[in-house]
């Protein structure tokens, strides 16, 4: 059958198989073509990281059962096509939040794994991978290893973002994050441009635990970079108010609409983005403290709508998420003043400030700032984005594999100082290359 | 992989040294760089190509290819693949041969069958089979508008053309839904080495405009394509012209 991500762009055919346990994977290694074969489970990659052309595609989200709990250390055993939506409806009411949740929770761990997803607590809890105590992975030679931080770090951080092209991740030890209620205690400021929303998040951002802006790309001059920055954290139980603390944990995470089948090309367009842009920045209260919100309406408010992606029509669309380190604030600006300028429509750009990086080979996040927008498929925006990632590799920045569907092969390379690394891990465990993928034949990963 | 945008990782070029053949490697390698394979006989022109292409930044291999010998093609599309993907395989070998010749050669026209016919429809088969394996390409087939209604000034060579693009329009419908797709370009009079020294005709083209065209086609995923686009209307009219009529315009 014929696969895309996200956003539905770059269809091509794969056998499609279903894993129920670690068995139908290894016997999938065991019959598989010279095309190989590649796990995948919700593909909210937007790109072709989930895509096996002529190959094997393993349809991991039928391996999705807990295996263990561990009450004390907080740690759930879990196989690797459980969704966070499900460990959310499974743990929120018991007091445990997922320790990094990206802006949907209809992602797999596996798959969270594979990209070394982060989110808004970045800064201060670094990505998914890092609350991962150890994973079992199906390599090339049909073995299972069990892989950690301390158990083969080289292989463990070359999967940590290795996009599923070092095996087939089974099994994950997780350790979830404490929480008392399922409230989060907001504060939403506005600023009127990129340099005041910048100053702020240096100042202030690490008295947050989770913190992200969205951001006006379509504003031009002095308007530039206006956003809304919300902020917060788990609220304490005698923070809430006297109804709801008498179910703190109260937890129901359902998609409230779906997104017609059929949109017309062309809907999103500068004009209709614009005036978006416009209503949601007026809206926006100036300044509002301790304000609560549901996790669904902090962490996730795109999955109130179901399959949001197709509002971008027939030609699908392309997700463009860069970081440039600390000290290249400039870079950014010049990025958003070329965005602004190409009239490429956009809203949903969102800016976050990251923190440490970790050692996965592949794994996206450096400290320093981070840009994602959407844009419509149009004529002209190869060209652009070209432009654009000359500027990101110039500072030292880099775009995200779980998003880029198009990056030049040779500028990815200098984005990624440790690819040679990763190169090296999988000549290891899979000199022959069986597990591979449209993104890794793209950019010779 | 052709990207989300369409840019191309891998192009192969079958009959390597033809005018649009370079011209559309050229127009690609503006873009970014990328894998070129150079399909083509042992010429110096072959190896003049090959270095060109280098110096626009493309990362060439250079493959023997000869629409003489039967065994070529399968040997030249396994040649290809072995380094990689093939994303787009452009088909531009052929020959114009000498008009009042093949009126009286029997030889020399089944030779130009061969080439422009027999040749292309082996190449096009074994290019199918390995994009299908892949799950993905895009065949680009040089076709021409003397193909698409015969005239009697060039029959040999209009007949092989209306052969090819028959074939090559058949096997893109058969490969639909395989990942794989075939594009028809049907340039005009195109000024190029193949046609130098024959005067020029109405809405005559270049390479470069070719080129042009089959980039445009291949990343907006076009199944037929006209060099100059208003080649089509002329063709439609032609196409429906009586016998008596056709066989009396001037060319």
């Amino acid at each position: 059958m014929s696969l895309t991500g996200w956003g539905r762009t770059a269809p091509t055919p794969a056998t499609l198989v279903p894993v129920r346990d670690p068995a139908d994977a290894a016997a999938a290694l065991a019959a598989r073509t010279p095309r190989g074969l590649l796990a995948r489970g919700l593909a909210r990659s937007y790109n072709d990281a989930a895509q096996n052309a002529g190959g094997q595609v393993l349809d991991m989200t039928t391996a999705d059962r807990v295996l263990d709990v561990d009450l004390p250390a907080a740690e759930i055993e879990v196989e690797a096509g459980i969704s966070l939506d499900r460990l959310m409806n499974l743990f929120v009411p018991m007091g445990w939040f997922v320790p990094v949740t990206p802006g949907t929770r209809y992602v797999t761990v596996g798959g969270a794994i594979a990209a070394d997803i982060h989110g808004k607590n970045h800064h201060v809890a670094g990505t998914f991978s890092q609350h991962v105590a150890w994973l079992d992975l199906l390599t090339a030679d049909g073995e299972v290893r069990r892989i950690g931080p301390d158990q083969d770090p080289d292989l463990f951080w070359a999967t940590a973002g290795g996009m599923g092209l070092t095996g087939v991740i089974l099994r994950a030890r997780v350790r979830m994050k404490p929480i008392e209620s399922s409230r989060i205690v907001v504060d939403t400021d506005r600023t009127p441009d990129l340099d005041s929303l910048m100053t702020l998040l240096t100042e202030t951002d690490h008295l947050y635990d989770y913190s992200v802006a969205w951001i006006d790309c379509v504003a031009r001059g002095a308007r530039m970079g206006r956003s809304v920055l919300t902020r917060g954290r788990f609220a304490r139980r005698e923070e809430l108010t006297p109804k709801q603390q008498a179910d703190p944990l109260r937890y129901s995470g359902q998609v409230r609409l779906s997104a017609p089948g059929v949109f017309p090309p062309g809907l999103l367009n500068p004009a209709t983005v614009a005036a978006f842009n416009e209503v949601w920045y007026r809206k926006s209260p100036r300044r509002k403290r301790d304000q609560l919100q549901t996790i669904g309406a902090f962490f996730h408010p795109l999955d109130g709508v179901g399959d949001w992606n197709r509002v971008y029509g027939p030609r699908g669309f392309v997700q463009y998420q860069f970081v440039v380190p600390f000290g290249q604030e400039d870079a950014m600006r010049r990025a958003m003043e070329r965005i602004s300028r190409s009239g490429h429509a956009s809203f949903l750009a969102v800016l976050k400030r990251f923190g440490e990086g970790n050692p996965g080979m592949l794994s996206f996040p450096v400290p320093g700032w981070t840009l994602a927008l959407d844009i419509p498929v149009v004529g002209g925006l190869a060209a652009l984005l070209d432009e654009l990632d000359e500027l990101v590799v110039a500072a030292g920045g880099r775009v995200y594999l779980a998003k880029d569907p198009r990056v030049r092969p040779d500028l990815f390379e200098q984005m990624y100082p440790r690819l040679e690394s990763f190169r090296d891990v999988r000549r290891r465990v899979d000199p022959e290359g069986v597990f591979t993928s449209d993104l890794a034949r793209r950019l010779t990963l | 992989m052709i990207d989300a945008l369409g840019s191309v990782g891998s192009l192969l070029l079958v009959g390597g040294t033809s005018d649009i053949a370079v011209a559309t490697a050229r127009r690609y390698l503006d873009e970014r760089p990328l894998r070129v394979v150079v399909a083509a006989r042992d010429t110096p022109r072959r190896s003049a190509v090959a270095e060109e292409l280098r110096k626009a930044g493309g990362r060439v291999e250079v493959l023997d290819f000869d629409a003489d010998d039967p065994g070529s093609p399968a040997r030249m599309v396994a040649g290809a693949a072995a380094s990689g993907d093939i994303d787009v395989a452009v088909v531009a070998f052929g020959q114009l041969g000498d008009a009042d010749q093949l009126r009286t050669d029997a030889a020399a026209a089944a030779h130009l069958a061969q080439v422009n016919y027999v040749a292309a429809v082996s190449v096009g088969t074994e290019l199918a089979g390995r994009m299908r394996t892949q799950g993905h390409g895009v065949i680009v087939a040089l076709s021409s508008v003397a193909g698409e209604r015969v005239r009697r000034s060039n029959y040999v060579y209009g007949s092989t053309k209306a052969g090819m693009d028959g074939f090559y329009s058949g096997l893109g419908d058969s490969l639909v839904g395989t990942g794989v797709s075939v594009l028809v370009v049907r340039p005009g009079f195109v000024r190029s080495k193949m046609t130098e020294g024959m005067p020029d005709a109405p809405l005559s083209t270049t390479p470069e405009a070719v080129a042009e065209a089959i980039v445009a086609g291949v990343r907006s995923g076009r199944h037929t394509v006209w060099v100059p686009g208003a080649m089509r209307w002329v063709m439609s009219g032609l196409r429906h012209t009586p016998r008596a009529i056709f066989r009396r315009l001037p060319f």
